[in-house]
């Protein structure tokens, strides 16, 4: 029996660090093995099924010629980079010399206009994402809150927004591209029409649910908080900002996010039609370009459209476990 | 002379889609300052409707509130409200909580540190000064009604208004939550209406109670005068012959003139169905206490 007693603990320990040991595992797997697992199926599949898909432009791109094309990508804008730097060394040069022979000489410096470059593509993209995105955001989240506010006003405007939600960015970019360029009109402007184009269309499609759950977010706060503000008889823009901002501030995040994935597949749709210089006109010049690399580049960006897509989102949740107390 | 606080002749009629609802018929009431006054009566019976109307979230249909010679037209801070689920703000803690009410009511009237030590002696008075600089979501219920107390007398009221303060807690929280009030008032002796069901929390804590009948039309039906004397130790009055008798006064009142009829008109079945549950579970409350 004494044997039993000592044993018996120690035995128990084990079984207990075996259990733990095997737990840790199950959990690395889930989190690792299974999506590691799923990917590698779905390369198989996509490799398979490229195979047998025969366009006129070549054999549908599987997941290697797609990495071809990554690095082709990649060593483009390197070379590109570099010839941009010698031609500023060139001009640097130049004026140089031409400063030492005549003093006087006013030295004019010209911009490189070399072709744009897969990574410049992605930058354009980004900044007229956020661009619109940011516009719809000044305009929805206020405009939300009044709504959320007053009854009558939500009344008045749900069904206009009803209406406008979903319709498609090709159907307002013809209309916002003419009236962009009858309001915008100056000699030297500070951006292009195509950025303009590109970035209205995006907010006037992301601008909606934004709206939507604003309103909602505020005119859903508990009753008994507004008793409280009435009770200390806040002043409007106090209760707004004490109350109404911080409660509904989780429904403006759902808001936010929604409208940033629809932004974004927005951008690519209105970057191709307004030419805008972002990852949709690289998408409709490799289409047109019908080249036999064209479809994996193609792909590639396809790639990293999801893969910015997904970045975006998650970088609207860190600020949201940022700014929300409710995380 | 006036009393402190008057509600005369006050009807509530609600609008409802199958045409109005009298919610209150006539209800009189006169509450002198540093009574303590409990509302008892069945569900929906109109006590929620009463301390509305008196805070001034609610307007009367006819009939009004006075406070000192002024009538109520709208909610103000002088009628500080302790609701049934705490209401704090939740992204704030519970210093900032009762922070928002001090600098509300006394800014320009107190300098910086001294709002700061009037915060943290109504924490200290609701011993909750150690959750200081926690929020809501990370405290236990009764600590949160604690939290609100004190942000309602951190105002400063008038009148304390109560609505069923104690309802969501459990019965030993509930306890001594009401020994943590009597000590508060005999130290303020604050004008206070309460709401509750329960009993033996009326009997307890009160200066006057005041039954009502049910709805509709409900309307005050009998005060009782509770001549206890101060302190009052639960523990002790579960032996005293008046505490008893005032006790089964009430009881007899509730559950004998006040029956609840279960007639199933038409106008109270839809009523009674959203009820139920809630009725439920203040029967089975009043039955265990």
């Amino acid at each position: 029996m004494n044997s039993l007693t000592s044993i018996a603990p120690n035995r128990l320990l084990e079984q207990g660090r075996k259990a733990a040991v095997m737990l840790k595992i199950s959990e690395l797997s889930k989190v690792i093995l299974l999506p590691f697992i799923g990917i590698a199926i779905f390369l198989v599949m996509w490799t398979v099924t490229a195979n047998s898909i025969d366009t006129s432009l070549g054999k549908f791109p599987g997941p290697v010629a797609v990495v071809e094309q990554f690095e082709n990508l990649y060593s483009e804008h390197v070379t590109e980079r570099e010839k941009a730097q010698a031609f500023y060394q060139r001009q640097d040069e130049r004026n140089a010399a031409r400063l030492a022979k005549d003093p006087s000489y006013e030295v004019k410096i010209r911009n490189y206009t070399g072709k744009e470059t897969f990574w410049d593509q992605i930058v354009t993209s980004l900044v007229t994402v956020m661009s619109g995105f940011i516009l719809a955001a000044v305009i929805a989240i206020p405009l939300g809150i009044w709504m959320g506010l007053s009854r009558s006003l939500q009344a008045a405007i749900n069904p206009i927004i009803q209406i406008f939600k979903p319709v498609s960015p090709l159907a307002w970019l013809p209309l916002v591209t003419m009236v962009v360029s009858a309001v915008y009109v100056s000699p030297d402007p500070m951006v292009s029409k195509s950025f303009i184009n590109s970035m209205l269309t995006v907010t006037l499609c992301s601008v909606w649910p934004m709206i939507i759950n604003t309103a909602i977010g505020v005119s859903s706060i508990d009753n008994d908080l507004i008793n409280v503000s009435k009770v200390l008889r806040l002043s409007a823009i106090t209760h707004v900002q004490k109350i109404v901002l911080p409660a509904s501030i989780p429904m403006i995040f759902t808001g936010m996010r929604l409208s940033l994935g629809v932004a974004w597949m927005v951008l690519i749709a209105a970057e191709m039609l307004a030419q805008n210089p972002g990852l949709g006109k690289f998408v409709w010049d490799e289409f047109q370009n019908g080249s036999s690399d064209s479809l994996a580049r193609i792909m590639a960006a396809v790639v990293v459209i999801g893969f910015i897509g997904f970045l975006l989102d998650r970088g609207i949740l860190a600020l949201q476990r940022w700014v929300s107390w409710d995380q | 002379m006036s009393s402190f606080l008057e509600i005369s002749g006050v009807d509530m009629v609600f609008p409802t889609p199958k045409g109005s609802f009298t919610a209150l018929k006539d209800v009189n009431l006169k509450i002198n300052k540093g009574e303590f006054v409990s509302l008892i009566g069945h569900s929906g019976c109109g006590k929620s409707t009463v301390l509305n109307i008196v805070a001034g979230l609610y307007q009367a249909s006819s009939g009004g509130v006075i406070l000192k010679n002024a009538e109520v037209k709208e909610p103000g801070p002088e009628r500080a409200v302790v609701f049934q689920n705490h209401s704090l703000l939740p992204w704030l803690s519970t210093y900032q909580n009762v922070e928002l009410a001090v600098k509300k009511v006394f800014s320009g009237k107190m300098s910086k540190t001294e709002m700061k030590q009037w915060i943290e002696h109504n924490l200290q008075l609701v011993h909750m000064d150690h959750a200081m600089h926690k929020r809501p979501g990370e405290i236990s219920g009764g600590m949160k009604q604690r939290v609100g107390i004190a942000r309602a007398l951190a105002m400063q009221p008038e009148v304390l208004l109560m609505d069923e303060p104690f309802g969501a807690l459990d019965a030993l929280t509930r306890a001594h939550m009401q020994d943590s009030l009597m000590e508060i008032q005999s130290q303020l002796n604050n004008t206070v209406i309460m709401i509750t069901h329960d009993v033996d929390e009326a009997v307890l804590l009160s200066d006057k109670i005041v039954m009502m009948t049910n709805g509709p039309e409900a309307t005050v039906g009998e005060i009782l005068s509770v001549k206890l004397e101060r302190p009052r130790n639960r523990l002790a009055l579960a032996q005293d012959t008046e505490y008893n008798r005032l006790r089964s006064e009430v009881l007899k009142f509730l559950y004998e003139k006040q029956r609840k009829v279960q007639s199933f008109t038409n106008k109270q079945a839809s009523k009674m169905q959203g009820m139920s549950q809630q009725t439920s579970h203040k029967a089975i409350k009043v039955i265990s206490s």
